[in-house]
């Protein structure tokens, strides 16, 4: 413990601690920002009483580019490969959210071949990160073989992915008026493919954990959120849902052609770590839906827009927002008629729900701050942007 | 909605639309009221963002930004307003706790303070950084080169 550390938790407002015989000092300990299991370089400052949490104190930015600042001095177009550094390992939900956005303050509409390409890559994306989350969440919590299935199943979307674009994680797919590249010989193929393969891999996933009783021990009734603090806190995504609020920006406010799919929201009721794990395998199982009614539908015709060369939006401002795996990613962008965004403000879904982490991991053990932090999904390239 | 609040305050706010996307601006005295309204009474029950747009050139230089959504009405609104340099505003993390870090990011990089604020205090940034990045007077490659060199321990991070 260092004296700076204690500095930082000055406005923890912290209970009574019971006086016993063996009363043990209060601890203040760092955890990371060099620590496995915080999935990056976040800092958490724990402050404990023997094994129990009695406040936590996250410290970020150790990743932070600026990306907002970066933007005021790029054009539209050039920004684009930006967003895909966010969220890393969901980049072509990030490029979907941002393409969508500028094409609103240009009035310009992504014509229909594209919108679908649009939502079977992002719906692949969807699965391959929460494949990602479901792995590493797995191994924080002490099972080690689900890493060894979900990278081995993630990697058959990266392949298409490469496929497509050249590129498998920061892809850079779409553009701003639709999608640049049209769909190579095969694509539905190997997407029908992929779906075949991993229906049953997910029952796999289940197989290992869903019954497993450790895994059931370590993630029931821990890091409970009721529905009412999400909402207060600015929780959305998947943790959202687990706590039982039908909330899914796809279905609320549709955006790219999501109106015409059949799929279903899952929601969980207990609002812990088991039931977001439960939600986010029956969310993989519903994208699995999207992505075979796209590809069976997907119309012939133009990819791209008619977008003038030089991207010059008109004096305005526009929220857009979509449904990222990790919950609500918003773009804010105010234009003043140049070639340049005049600000770009990204509403990251991670940051907000990282503020959570306090508030669920009051009173509960260390070894339940790990649990917790795997179940938020945060990637930290997005909490720091 | 607008009507009510119209009748409520007179000529201090206004609503318009944009791309179907309706915002509120604010004479920034009423603002804060009109926030605890929208929660109370409209049901915005849901602070999607809290941001902040910097115009040098305006006499009022800052435009502070409140992203709100509704979800009993599936509705999403914005409330903007206008702020003068070293002009305080009141904090909202009271009516959504959401606002917490958002306005610590805020304060962060534009030197915007919320009064009343629990913490108000950097939050990507390190502690002793001088200056606010999101300022248009900030240069892109600025940076704190005090900073740099004693914590860093490098003549320059760029």
């Amino acid at each position: 413990m260092t004296a700076d550390a204690t500095k930082y938790l000055s406005h923890l407002e912290l209970g009574e601690r019971d006086e016993t015989f063996l009363d043990s000092n209060e601890l203040i300990i760092n955890m990371g920002p060099q620590h496995p299991a915080t999935h990056g370089v976040l800092r958490v400052i724990l402050k404990l009483d023997g094994e129990k949490v009695l406040g936590t104190e996250c410290v970020i930015g150790y990743l932070h580019r600026g990306v907002e600042k970066i933007a005021e001095h790029r054009t539209y177009t050039m920004f684009n490969p930006y967003v895909d550094r966010m969220d890393y390992v969901a980049a072509v939900s990030n490029g979907l959210g941002y393409c969508e956005a500028v094409e609103k303050l240009l009035n310009v509409q992504a014509p229909p071949r594209a919108n679908y390409v649009r939502v079977i890559l992002t719906e692949l994306n969807r699965i391959a990160s929460h494949q990602l989350w479901l792995g590493t969440h797995a191994l924080d919590i002490g099972a080690m073989t689900p890493l060894f299935y979900t990278f081995r199943d993630r990697e058959e979307i990266l392949k298409i992915f490469e496929k497509y674009c050249g590129a498998r994680l920061t892809t850079h797919a779409f553009r701003i008026g639709g999608c640049l590249y049209e769909t190579y010989d095969g694509f539905e193929r190997d997407v029908k493919k992929f779906v075949d393969f991993v229906t049953p891999k997910i029952d796999e996933y289940e197989e290992l954990l869903t019954t497993n009783r450790i895994w059931v021990e370590r993630t029931k009734g821990v890091g409970y959120i009721s529905a009412k603090d999400c909402i207060a806190l600015g929780v959305t995504g998947p943790v959202l849902r687990a706590s039982g609020v039908k909330w899914d920006i796809r279905k609320a406010q549709p955006y790219a052609n999501y109106s015409e799919f059949d799929f279903e929201i899952p929601t969980g009721q207990n609002g812990d770590t088991y039931d977001r794990y439960l939600v986010r395998l029956v969310e993989m199982r519903q994208s699995l839906r999207i992505i075979s009614q796209a590809v069976e539908r997907i119309p012939e015709g133009p990819i791209m827009a008619k977008v003038p060369k030089v991207i010059k939006p008109p004096v305005g401002e526009i929220y857009h927002s979509i449904e990222a795996p990790k919950g609500e990613l918003g773009y804010f962008i105010v234009s003043d008629g140049s070639t340049q965004p005049y600000r770009i403000r990204v509403r990251p879904p991670s940051f907000v729900n990282l503020q959570a982490l306090d508030l669920m991991v009051r009173g509960a053990l260390v070894a339940d701050v790990i649990a917790v932090i795997g179940t938020l999904d945060i990637v930290l390239g997005e909490v720091d942007r | 909605m607008v009507n009510k609040l119209r009748g409520q305050y007179g000529s201090g706010i206004e609503a318009l639309t944009y791309l179907a996307q309706n915002y509120i601006v604010a004479d920034s005295s009423l603002t804060f009221e009109l926030l605890q309204v929208m929660r109370d009474e409209e049901e915005f029950d849901y602070c999607v963002d809290v941001t902040a747009v910097h115009y040098p050139k305006r006499e009022k230089q800052f435009d502070l930004v409140w992203i709100l959504y509704s979800f009993p009405r599936n509705e999403r609104v914005r409330v903007k307003t206008m702020i003068a340099e070293n002009e305080t505003f009141p904090t909202v993390s009271n009516i959504w706790p959401t606002a917490n870090w958002l306005e610590r990011e805020v304060f962060d990089m534009f030197g915007i303070k919320f009064e009343g604020h629990p913490d108000m205090k950097r939050i990507l940034l390190p502690d002793g950084w001088k200056g606010h990045p999101l300022r248009k007077d900030y240069g892109i490659i600025e940076q704190d080169k005090e900073w740099v060199q004693i914590n860093l321990g490098i003549e320059s991070g760029q």
